[in-house]
């Protein structure tokens, strides 16, 4: 069903682009000095800097605003932690649930503190409906709303000039939050309950079976359980602030988390909503919409080829099936291809187009088991993480992280050139170079050390789930989503152990919070210089040739650093698979 | 450093109430007041007693019902308290290992279909409790479920295709077969004669 496949894509790429204008014009102003729907949300507004203590008109320096969010980040990761430890004696916990484990609790704080949203835990068997809500829906929000400041913080910098303020950090996390994701949030919530999400504090329902089962000693079983809670709250937070935590052990698979194509069409179009509108609000802030627009396309393109390979190698299906005989060819009334871990509503194309959106976005839910994909099928969400998360990325940080590539981009056309590089009006330096390199590197340098230290030990081997080269792509999945902060999961490793919970929980926080220091740098720095006027020489970053060239930059970055990495796990498995 | 400490501790507290607190709140008192049904897991009530979600799928494997995809939750398919995947990788042997046995299973309930077995009835899906099956694999069973239960196959396949949601505006997802609806609606049938 080529032409089904082509118009399912079509239309979330229209209906995305549609809302990149209005969204992004409307953040652009939340940011700015005169806030919308002033009448509603500023008495809330004011309220808030009241309780904090603070004067929202006094800006800060790039180190005090660094400061200002390591210690609020700091905070939520210490509550966090406690909540998971304490819950068994705390309220709202009707299925009685035990304390979380030390190692599991660190690894799941770090995790949702730092918007990777990784989960070692299986939610409805972990998490107390308490726990659900006043640790991971807050972290969900604030947690976003992080990387937007951030985000907004770098825009000031190299929108402003001859200045060594780049905007209050409280202020940014509270207008991100009250303005943009809390009425998204609302909306959205409520739309997904009435598709069939569940959003209740009931403990979970037992019925009669329809069917009981007799089980191979011949007992027979009678009832099913099922697992209810709070839980379109908290799906709408993750979808809309690239969280991607699920309620539910199985995430956006599961049909009480994602039950109809419409709340999964509506959960897909969340993940990019913001950071495909951030684009334009970038292009509005810096004042020439078309460095947006340059950036969203480059960011289009990469995600377009890699869903192309994703959803061809997965309708293509694995060999197996025609061996045994069985009919795996799409038609009118199946979906066919590789359903092993898919759900019948979403068959391929919406499984595998979330598959790449999740992971070019650094949302990291899933629909479908991205362990029981084709050999290239995995590849594609691998490679997009590996990419450093700037394909949209996370709200925020997705933005600012391909700012740094197109730093690199101009620099590296200036060294082509024998010129020195400038970006929108400011000469790049060593220092941005260096801070840069950085920004680069920690990912790449942490998704490699952790493959190699877990599959060098006896204990990162023994909760392999898969055996040979596929166990391998296990390992190094977990390893490149927890190092760039993306959360999915080839979920067949057991990743609930000691020594996955505190190298995975180590590598997300470095790689958050790591990354966000040197970006202030960067911005703090940039806000410094002066504004040097276009001239011949200057090169235009508008264009399709940089659009180009940024791609250009980002596919060989990624390339040249996990190419070796990937022969051993995806693309041998591929070969044993097809020959 | 007070000038960070404050702000930050009153920070968290503030923003714990008003996204932890007041919008999940907020949220379920919407919820249940405009979608109750939804909101509290789409469940079938039957003479008083609770029977199943019509979102959730349970597990089928008499002839006289509709089977639905294969689950790998533990310890029994279809736990509804604990979803999960199989998580097999293509080349796993335990994947080939349970194709080939849900193939014999299908052969042995009914060794005179000669019909190709569609993809869907031999796979795990992905949540372990997917409600639905493709209307390939509806109409693959359709001979056995009447054959088992004494009705025309005419009469089963239209209860087949009542039971059929076509994509979402004739685009969005895939057709498919809601496997609990059809098998209690079979049962109904029983109950008439």
């Amino acid at each position: 069903m080529i032409s089904n496949s082509v118009i399912q894509i079509g239309i979330f790429l229209v209906v995305l682009m549609a809302c990149v204008v209005p969204l992004g014009r409307y953040m652009a102003k939340v940011y700015g000095e005169n806030p919308p729907l002033q009448g509603f949300f500023g008495p809330i507004e004011r309220l808030i800097y009241r309780l904090l203590g603070i004067d929202a008109k006094s800006e800060m320096h790039w180190k005090h605003y660094a400061l200002a969010l390591l210690g609020f980040n700091a905070m939520g990761m210490l509550l966090l932690y406690g909540l998971q430890r304490m819950q068994a004696w705390l309220p709202l916990n009707p299925q009685q649930l035990p304390a979380v484990s030390a190692d599991s609790a660190f690894n799941t704080a770090a995790s949702f503190v730092s918007n990777t949203n990784w989960q070692g835990y299986a939610g409805e068997t972990t998490m107390s409906y308490l726990t659900q809500m006043l640790g991971l829906t807050v972290q969900n929000f604030v947690s976003a709303a992080t990387g937007m400041a951030v985000l907004i913080g770098l825009i000031r910098g190299i929108a402003r000039r001859s200045t060594s303020t780049i905007g209050n950090f409280w202020v940014d996390l509270t207008r991100s939050t009250i303005y943009i994701l809390l009425p998204l949030a609302l909306v959205l919530s409520v739309t997904l309950v009435s598709q069939g999400v569940v959003q209740t504090f009931s403990p979970s329902q037992t019925v009669e079976l329809i069917q009981p089962i007799v089980n191979a000693d011949g007992t027979t079983i009678s009832q099913q359980t099922i697992a209810l809670g709070p839980a379109a709250s908290q799906i709408a937070i993750k979808q809309l602030g690239t969280n991607g935590g699920g309620f539910f052990n199985v995430n956006s698979a599961h049909p009480l988390e994602n039950p109809t194509p419409l709340s999964n069409f509506l959960e897909l179009l969340s993940i990019l909503l913001i950071p495909a509108a951030l684009c334009y609000t970038f292009g509005l802030m810096v004042g020439d919409k078309r460095q947006g627009w340059a950036i969203l396309a480059t960011m289009t393109i990469i995600l377009l080829g890699f869903t192309v390979l994703a959803v061809s190698a997965e309708q293509a299906g694995n060999p197996l099936y025609q061996k045994l005989g069985v009919d795996d060819q799409a038609s009118a009334l199946q979906a066919g291809g590789n359903l092993e871990g898919k759900e019948t509503r979403f068959g391929i194309v919406n499984s595998a187009l979330w598959a790449t959106v999740t992971t070019a976005a650094s949302n990291g839910s899933v629909n479908s088991m991205h362990d029981s994909y084709t050999p290239l099928g995995g590849l594609a969400p691998m490679v997009l993480m590996q990419l450093g998360e700037v394909v949209f990325g996370g709200v925020g940080s997705g933005l600012y992280g391909m700012l740094i590539f197109a730093i690199i981009a101009v620099f590296v056309a200036g060294l082509m050139v024998g010129r020195t590089p400038e970006y929108l009006g400011k000469k790049i330096e060593a220092f941005e170079m260096k801070m840069a390199a950085l920004i680069i590197l920690i990912p790449c340098v942490m998704t490699l050390l952790i493959t190699a230290i877990a599959v060098s030990s006896e204990s990162g081997r023994a909760t392999v789930f898969n055996s040979g080269a596929h166990g391998f792509s296990e390992v190094l999945y977990a390893a490149t989503s927890a190092a760039n902060n993306n959360g999915s999961a080839f979920a067949g490793l057991g990743a609930n152990t000691p020594f996955y919970n505190t190298w995975l929980g180590i590598a997300m926080l470095v790689s958050r919070f790591w990354l966000i220091v040197p970006t202030l740098a960067i911005a703090g720095s940039l806000a410094g210089k002066k504004l040097i006027p276009q001239s011949a020489g200057t090169l235009p970053t508008h264009t399709p040739l940089f659009v180009s060239l940024l791609i250009g930059v980002v596919l060989i970055v990624g390339a040249l650093t996990f190419i070796p990495a990937l022969a051993l796990g995806p693309i041998v498995e591929h070969l044993l698979l097809s020959l | 450093m007070r000038t960070f400490f404050r702000p930050a501790l009153a920070a968290i507290i503030i923003f714990s109430v008003l996204t932890g607190v007041i919008y999940p709140a907020l949220v379920t008192v919407i919820a249940q007041v405009t979608f109750p049904g939804q909101a509290n897991g789409s469940l079938i009530e039957q003479a008083g007693q609770q029977r199943g979600s019509s979102l959730i799928g349970q597990q089928f494997d008499q002839p006289e019902y509709f089977w639905g995809r294969l689950s790998a939750t533990g310890p029994v398919p279809y736990n509804a308290a604990a979803s999960s995947g199989s998580n097999y990788g293509p080349l796993n042997p335990a994947l080939a290992e349970a194709v080939q046995a849900r193939i014999d299973a299908l052969k042995a309930a009914d060794p005179s279909n000669q019909l190709p077995i569609p993809v869907d009835l031999v796979t795990a899906s992905a949540s372990g409790l997917d409600p639905e099956i493709s209307p390939a694999a509806a109409n693959y069973q359709v001979q056995r479920v009447a054959a088992a239960r004494g009705l025309a196959v005419e009469q089963v396949q239209q209860l087949v295709e009542q039971h059929t949601s076509q994509r979402t505006l004739g685009v969005l997802g895939e057709p498919r077969v809601n496997v609990l609806q059809l098998n209690i609606a079979l049962d109904q049938i029983k109950s008439l004669d």
